[in-house]
């Protein structure tokens, strides 16, 4: 039974320490939630589709440390990103912040859509009208109710 | 719902006009996409705008690599006009634009100062004894702080301070000889004249 709990302790200690890494700050579980939401939300600049908590990275590392640190510091979360933002500028957040040349961004796939959408209604709306435009003429008529009827067996 | 031809014929020429618009539009929204696209792929996606610029340097007090019982802090710059460059041993870019510098040294053109970014001691000596020691001095960042401080993510990096200590120019990766000769030596000499 002591050996049971020994080998346990053993693998506890080396699973934490090979997580934690050198140096680093534990945190208590909430603290390490926030850690792990704000390094999600954060881009890794060294390769630059991973946010930094995917990353293996050494500026990662180093960056969930920091982030580490400062939660252990009693930063809120703004602050920490703040001082993110303040180092490597808009960039580093995947959600860019609304400014005004972002307003494109934002907001450039919702007036596509809207133009794609007038596009499409008033191009309905034409069509529609065509088709009013012009009533058929009687031998036309005969030839729809023809075609309507199913009667294939007309010459064409 | 079907349209015959022969009604499609008829309406041919109320389309006149904007048939031409129908196969202009398209092709107009192509060539600017082609455009945008064709922009992008000239861009470097790892030169990110560096929110330093115009801002001070931040301060920092590291020991030096060669005399580590020495210490230095940007603020003893104050009145020059310099170069911080962000090296490693371990980085091989650095490499690349180490003859510039070291050339830029020689010269006396303007003084630098590396720090040494995330590297060992002995390591970084034995690379500058190897390739040669362009720096006034340079400073251990051994754990990779200032690195942080300075929002530096691509090893080399340089930035060019100016006379009050304020940041003014950033090159991320290697200094070329094009960048130097446009961009940063016309910056620095303007610089010293103010």
């Amino acid at each position: 039974m002591l050996r049971v709990a020994i080998v346990a302790l053993m693998f506890a200690l080396a699973s934490s320490g090979a997580i934690a890494g050198k140096g680093a700050v534990q945190l208590d579980n909430a603290g390490a939630r926030r850690a792990a939401a704000l390094a999600d939300q954060l881009r890794c600049l060294v390769c630059q589709n991973q946010s930094i908590a995917e990353s293996s990275a050494e500026l990662a590392v180093d960056l969930r440390r920091e982030i580490n640190e400062q939660i252990r510091a009693g930063r809120s979360d703004t602050q920490i990103i703040d001082f993110m933002v303040a180092r490597y500028g808009d960039f580093v957040l995947y959600r860019p912040p609304v400014k005004s040349h972002t307003l494109l961004l934002w907001f450039g796939p919702a007036l596509l859509a809207l133009a794609a959408l007038t596009a499409f209604l008033r191009a309905l709306r034409n069509r529609r009208r065509r088709a009013n435009e012009r009533p058929l003429t009687s031998a036309e008529h005969a030839e729809a109710e023809r075609l309507l009827s199913g009667s294939s067996s007309s010459a064409p | 719902m079907s349209e015959s031809p022969d009604t499609s014929t008829a309406q041919m020429p109320a389309l006149e006009p904007k048939s031409a618009l129908r196969f202009a539009l398209p092709l107009a929204i192509f060539i600017v996409l082609a455009g945008f696209l064709f922009i992008g792929l000239s861009l470097n996606p790892r030169e990110v705008p560096s929110p330093f610029i115009g801002k001070p340097a931040p301060s920092f007090q590291l020991t030096q690599l060669a005399q580590p019982e020495q210490s230095f802090s940007p603020a003893q710059m104050q009145g020059e006009v310099w170069l911080l460059n962000v090296w490693a041993s371990w980085c091989v870019a650095c490499r690349v634009e180490h003859p510039l510098l070291v050339e830029l040294a020689r010269k006396g053109v303007v003084p630098i100062v590396g720090l040494n970014y995330k590297d060992k001691r002995d390591a970084a000596l034995g690379w500058l004894g190897q390739f040669g020691n362009p720096y006034r001095l340079s400073i251990a960042d051994i754990d990779g702080r200032v690195g942080i401080d300075y929002g530096v993510y691509g090893v080399p990096e340089t930035f060019v301070i100016d006379k009050q200590g304020v940041i003014r120019f950033k090159q991320i990766g290697p200094i070329t000889e094009e960048v130097w000769r446009d961009k940063m030596l016309p910056l620095v000499q303007q610089l010293r004249k103010a």
